[in-house]
């Protein structure tokens, strides 16, 4: 049987790529929406915190001997925290001004990262070895499935059900949504409102780290790694809706899908598919699929 | 003998010596324009290896001619995008007087500087671009092109494959000047050879995730993945090949156009086994291994690529040029370079041919097992050696307008 001249078999094998690529799009946009949607920031610089964990990655395996799974504890807290330290010195200077300029000191803050990391290692990237609990592959029948890239999707749809859970369902998400509408009033009730924003900022440069270290035994350990990938990102969480949690989520794996049948089809047009239905959706709903105008 | 080498050359080039004889150094200095990639995918098959091969060509010159004129390197960064790269040719030859502009990785962008460089008069020397049109239908009287070419990466590589029974062939190719170069070029060669082409997909520059497209090359059932590309982009697809379990499936990947540099990043655990053409190898004698060494003491350890080593044959050959001409001007000197036979510790003997294109033999490699390799950047094992009259397209075969056909 075949869909526009493709065996199903193959198209098949296809759309779970394209999902499993999705999951990478969707983890790191939903970091994205978590910090805008919160703190009202663009972070620019959520490109360059992914390579930095994959980068963590490799130097804990290279330095102290710290293995994948080691990685994916340590590595997102490492660098969480020093996105709390970026929030602490930096950002929380910016809150009162415009959009722009938080999106202008990430965007700052990522060149230099990514500068100082192809002056040390260099433009080809470095190797790292997949986790040997997770080498090989099933044979699906339509596809050879690599059981790491399935373990990839399955990581990743935990994390982003459980960090949309404890947004829109938990008494805590609670509280953070209510001091973004209205600091003052959620300060009056004994609540420290500028300690929850700096840790939300950790936890989303932290969301940034984990997909870096999973990122890592696929790419290239590369300093570019992120800015390659960081504008497709903006892309799915415009179309989504800027800081709509469910909105990156979703639009992260279908885009995902959407850019794998580009590859079958048409293969030149792979990575400009997304600006074009970014083009479409915003011309229709300004606000993203899944946003809401403020 | 140096001296008598240039008498008889200067004989022999009676017409050019006359007006030579009068024309002089523009303002005593000869200015040379690295143009590569500083900051990208390729920064470090070009970038700042580039610059630093540059500059011990220039002190290798100064040491042993003592020229009367003085010699200043520059360098930028063109992004890989053929607008910046002839934006910033047009500035450096109009305003600061560079005289020579060298390197240049990715093809489309050596294209249109290669134009800009004819348009101006100038001089260029590509080591860095790969595509064989630039001495094919682009050639120009203005541009040498060194180190490599797609034709050569293709019949060095191509027909080695195919011989040895890897006679169905499906393409990974990047999607630009290059890459179709490359494709057509192996193309050609695998049907030359008797062999068949299943399928091809046009990936764009900078793809990170090569699954969709492995995939394809899998269900197609070819024998060999030729990877029509280069730098990130072959490697990423030689690691998830490997994920994929291509080669423990029965195929073979050949990569086309693999560096030094991109074997040191995917690691011989994944890349052990792979054939690949290059004209240089840091390991060849003692003359390599000797500037190398240098090279390397200078760079934090890294070892040269082939582009690194033709931009210090290119330039060391361009400053003798100069200094046999006495001149530097662009097109003249580039027909000067054509009459002197080319010598230097990291090709040896070659010489260049009237459409632009420098001849030296080329060599087959294989990457070497994790258990073969002794130290670092001890990857290849020597294969077969191409002569330098086999290893580049014949001149009559390029179509290039400066060579009259007959």
């Amino acid at each position: 049987m075949e869909i526009f001249g493709i065996p199903i078999q193959a198209m098949m094998g296809q759309l779970l790529i394209g999902l499993i690529n999705g999951s990478f799009y969707a983890l790191l946009s939903l970091g994205l929406a978590v910090i805008f949607g919160l703190l009202n920031i663009i972070n620019f610089a959520h490109g360059a915190q992914y390579m930095l964990g994959a980068f963590g990655a490799y130097l804990l395996l290279n330095k102290l001997g710290l293995g994948y799974w080691w990685s994916l504890l340590i590595v997102p807290l490492v660098v969480g925290a020093t996105g709390v330290v970026i929030e602490r010195t930096m950002l929380s200077r910016l809150y009162k001004l415009d959009h722009l300029y938080g999106l202008l000191l990430t965007f700052g803050l990522a060149l230099i990262i990514q500068g100082l990391f192809r002056n040390e290692y260099g433009s080809t990237g470095l190797p790292y070895s997949m986790p040997e609990q997770l080498q090989g592959g099933v044979n699906l029948g339509f596809m050879f499935l690599p059981i790491y890239r399935g373990w990839v999707i399955i990581a990743s749809l935990v994390v982003c059900l459980a960090t949309w859970y404890v947004i829109e369902r938990t008494k805590l998400g609670g509280y953070l949504r209510a001091a973004t509408e209205n600091p003052q009033i959620v300060q009056a009730f004994g609540i420290n409102v500028p300690r929850m924003i700096t840790l939300t900022y950790g936890f989303g440069v932290a969301l940034a780290a984990l997909a870096g270290v999973m990122a890592a035994p696929i790419y290239q350990v590369s300093p570019q790694m992120g800015a390659d990938l960081i504008i497709v990102v903006f892309a799915v969480v415009v179309i989504g809706g800027m800081g709509s949690i469910m909105g990156a989520i979703v639009t992260g794996f279908g885009l995902g899908l959407i850019e794998g049948l580009t590859k079958v089809f048409y293969p030149e047009a792979s990575t400009t598919v997304i600006f074009i239905i970014m083009t479409i959706v915003l011309l229709i709903r300004p606000a993203g699929l899944f946003g809401t105008q403020k | 003998m140096k001296r008598t080498l240039l008498c008889s050359l200067l004989a022999g080039m009676g017409l050019i010596t006359a007006t030579a004889a009068q024309a002089q150094v523009s303002d005593n200095v000869v200015k040379i324009g690295v143009l590569g990639d500083m900051s990208g995918l390729y920064s470090d098959i070009s970038g700042q290896g580039s610059v630093l091969a540059a500059k011990m060509a220039v002190e290798d010159f100064q040491k042993s001619n003592k020229p009367n004129f003085k010699i200043e390197v520059v360098s930028a960064d063109h992004q890989n995008k053929p607008d910046v790269g002839s934006n910033i040719a047009r500035q450096w030859y109009d305003t600061d007087k560079v005289d020579v502009i060298v390197d240049v990785p990715t093809s489309s962008v050596a294209l249109a500087v290669s134009q800009v460089t004819r348009e101006k008069g100038k001089a260029m020397l590509v080591s860095g671009g790969g595509s064989s049109d630039l001495t094919g239908k682009d050639c120009s009287p203005n541009t040498i092109h060194w180190a490599y070419d797609t034709w050569m990466l293709a019949n060095g590589t191509g027909s080695a494959i195919v011989k040895n029974g890897g006679n169905t062939w499906f393409f990974l190719t990047s999607d630009y000047a290059f890459g179709h170069a490359l494709e057509r070029d192996t193309e050609a060669v695998v049907l030359k050879n008797g062999g068949k082409v299943l399928g091809k997909v046009r990936h764009p520059t900078g793809t990170q995730d090569f699954s969709s497209f492995l995939l394809q090359a899998q269900s197609s059932k070819a024998k060999i993945i030729g990877l029509a590309n280069a730098g990130g982009d072959t490697i990423n697809a030689i690691k998830q090949a490997s994920e994929f379990g291509i080669v423990k499936g029965g195929q073979n990947l050949a990569g086309l156009l693999i560096f030094l540099s991109d074997i040191h990043g995917i690691g011989l655990e994944k890349a052990q086994g792979l054939f690949l053409t290059e004209t240089f190898y840091w390991d060849m004698n003692e003359g390599t291994r000797q500037w190398s060494r240098r090279f390397a003491s200078a760079l934090k350890a890294k070892h040269p690529t082939m582009t690194h080593a033709g931009v210090y044959s290119a330039v060391l050959h361009y400053l003798k040029a100069v200094d046999a001409g006495k001149t530097d001007d662009g097109t003249k000197t580039i027909a000067q370079m054509k009459t002197m036979p080319t010598d230097d510790p990291l090709f040896g003997k070659g010489s260049i041919r009237a459409d632009g294109r420098k001849i030296h033999p080329a060599y087959l490699f294989e990457v070497k097992k994790p258990s073969e390799s002794k130290n670092p950047y001890d990857y290849y094992k020597l294969r077969a050696t191409i002569p330098a009259e086999q290893a580049f397209r014949p001149m009559a075969e390029g179509n290039c307008p400066l060579v009259a056909k007959k």
